[in-house]
């Protein structure tokens, strides 16, 4: 697969802070990456070097193997979603779609086609006289991509497009820009900070604690084989038990709750069950060890029949595959 | 407590009646008065003051104040906005120290600071005194007492409120939207004429109307820099109720120039407004 955007030794430090300490990043063309990570670990930052709004310290961006730190953000063939829209206040919807076809001095009759296009796209048609003030959140979201995507840039920066909206509609528009994605064809860079998110969209993700990126995979292996502490509890629920020098990491889902009557097995832990939550689809139970003053949570079917007690005391087993060893 | 809030208000309202409401009554029914032999006002009801105005020689000043008004607008906006804009742009220590500077002449007197460009303007004035000691000319520019004079005075004046209404406006204005613009391809010229000139429109509008109401009254820079010849309709007032002591015809004159303000910026907003329309239905 084709390279489409080469950071290679990118540094930012804004006065004596270094923000992103020298990374490296080779992203594929047509793919959907995710940066993923907690607030203030410079996923914002990293985006805006890629967009040409904040210069490197040092190393250089390639995009399509052409060094850019020396091209102007309104010359580089990509676009932005902004994290808050930014869409233009005094001009209709329309005519924020069509500000870029417009600067790029494309002919009108192309501008009404792609115009169209993108509305139907969005669906936006029946929104096309309004003033952004006019517009639910949800609706300036759309905005905010129809005017990045009219543009048919090689790479589309999104910048936690999602962020300011509700479940349900978060929901939706995942799907929407993930089959978006699909069909132009687009390369996305995406930044959230909600895992759920990325999980569902991303083709790799890179996950990212205080401008290091962690690791780099797809969701599957980023979820399954955490290469880090920092990987392992950020990403969905996690137990950890501390093995010799390592730790060990199992997913609530691969915990096993055994009656301790029922011998068979040999449990790899025991403790009584401490709590238990009722979600739906799932049950969660927490489990206080015997040996260690750890609280283990293990997930249960939601419509299996309610078994445990509390203060009950129980035991603990896992498939030896689904334990992740880390490094301290 | 809706009874109580309504209570804060009297106080403004008060400054209001006393400051602005009663005075501009006094001068309204001034107007309608007679003026007596010796300038003392007589309380007899007469329309003869305003059918004066009608005089060709008032509608000349009037058309001239008119003009100059109009061109110390469009030349603070042409000098304020790009310096407003330099200083927006300034980091926040250096834009307190701009800021100061553009708003020190408020702290000298009017009149001394009018008398200052006299001292540097006149025949034996800094600026002829200089060039002749060069050699560069060999008799002196006659910089003083014309038209121009009087405009640079009105402009230098009132450049301040021009300048801080469009820096507000350029304060509160987005970055991310212009970032929005040049992201979208938008050059730098571009981004400045689609994005920020409109979205600071409020800022020109204000500082606008501050320098042209300001300048339409305007009398001090014309007395001390225009000379006899360049009198404006703010001399002609402040002579009827200084030297001629002609209180009623002043007032009148006042009346009219001040409905003739109110109807220019009327129309004012007007012209933006259907400019707006016109904007949205361009394309
Ligand atoms: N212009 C700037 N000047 C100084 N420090 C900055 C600047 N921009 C960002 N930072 C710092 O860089 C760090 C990373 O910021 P960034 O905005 O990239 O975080 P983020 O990952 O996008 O966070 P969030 O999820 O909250 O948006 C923060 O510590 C922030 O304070
Ligand atoms: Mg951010």
């Amino acid at each position: 697969m084709k390279t489409i955007i080469q950071l290679h030794e990118v540094e930012k430090q804004f006065g004596q802070q270094t923000v992103i300490p020298p990374l490296s990043l080779a992203i594929a063309e047509g793919e959907f990456l995710t940066l993923l990570g907690p607030s203030g670990c410079g996923k914002t930052t990293l985006l805006r070097m890629i967009a040409g709004f904040e210069q490197p310290t040092s190393g250089e961006i390639l995009l399509d193997g052409q060094p850019i730190s020396q091209v102007p953000p309104y010359k580089r063939d990509m676009n932005m979603v902004f994290q808050h829209y930014a869409l233009f206040p005094h001009m209709t919807v329309e005519e924020n779609i069509l500000f870029g076809l417009k600067m790029k001095k494309v002919p009108a009759a192309e501008q009404q086609h792609r115009l169209e296009e993108v509305l139907q796209l969005t669906r936006l048609g029946e929104l096309r006289r309004r003033m952004p003030r006019q517009l639910s959140g949800g609706q300036q979201q759309r905005v905010a991509i129809a005017r990045a995507i009219i543009n048919n840039p090689k790479v589309l920066l999104l910048d936690e497009p999602l962020g300011a909206l509700d479940y349900q509609l978060r929901k939706n528009l995942q799907l929407e820009l993930k089959n978006l994605q699909k069909n132009l064809g687009i390369t996305f860079i995406y930044v959230t900070h909600d895992q759920e998110e990325a999980m569902a969209m991303s083709d790799r993700i890179a996950v990212m604690n205080r401008g290091v990126i962690e690791q780099l995979g797809t969701p599957q292996e980023i979820y399954l084989r955490p290469k880090s502490l920092f990987v392992a509890t950020f990403i969905g629920e996690n137990n950890l038990f501390r093995h010799r020098d390592a730790i060990l990491a199992v997913r609530p889902e691969k915990v096993k709750v055994y009656k301790m009557a029922s011998g068979g097995e040999q449990p790899r832990r025991t403790g009584r069950i401490a709590d238990i939550v009722f979600l739906g689809s799932l049950r969660k139970i927490f489990i206080q060890l015997e040996a260690e003053e750890t609280t283990v949570l293990a997930h249960e079917n939601g419509d299996a029949d309610p078994v445990w007690q509390i203060g009950e005391r129980v035991g603990l087993g896992w498939a030896a595959e689904d334990e992740v060893t880390l490094p301290c | 407590m809706l009874s109580r809030t309504r209570w804060l208000s009297v106080p403004a309202l008060l400054w209001l009646a006393f400051f602005f409401l009663i005075p501009l009554l006094l001068v309204i029914a001034l107007s309608f008065l007679e003026r007596g032999t010796y300038g003392q006002v007589v309380y007899a009801f007469t329309l003869n003051n305003y059918s004066r105005i009608a005089d060709p020689l008032y509608g000349e000043v009037l058309l001239e104040t008119l003009a100059v008004s109009l061109l110390t607008t469009f030349l603070t906006l042409l000098i304020g906005y790009p310096l407003a804009y330099h200083i927006a742009r300034l980091e926040r220590g250096w834009q307190h120290t701009w800021l100061l500077l553009v708003m020190m002449p408020f702290w000298i007197n009017f009149l001394v600071r009018s008398y200052a460009w006299v001292v540097i303007l006149r025949s034996q004035g800094v600026i002829n005194t200089l060039l002749l000691s060069l050699g560069l000319i060999d008799q002196p520019l006659s910089l003083l007492y014309n038209s121009a004079a009087v405009l640079l005075g009105m402009v230098y004046a009132l450049l301040p409120f021009m300048v801080l209404p469009v820096y507000v406006s350029l304060e509160q204005l987005d970055r991310r939207k212009l970032e929005a613009a040049y992201d979208l391809g938008a050059s730098p010229w571009r981004a400045f004429w689609h994005i920020t000139l409109p979205l600071t429109k409020s800022g020109v509008v204000t500082g606008s109307i501050l320098v042209f109401v300001s300048s339409i009254g305007m009398f001090v820079v014309p007395d001390v820099m225009g000379g006899a010849k360049s009198a404006l309709i703010g001399n002609v007032i402040q002579n009827q109720f200084l030297s001629a002591r002609d209180w009623p015809f002043g007032s009148a004159l006042s009346i009219v120039l001040m409905l003739l303000s109110v109807m220019l910026i009327f129309l004012y907003f007007r012209a933006i407004r259907v400019q707006e329309r016109e904007g949205r239905e361009e394309r």
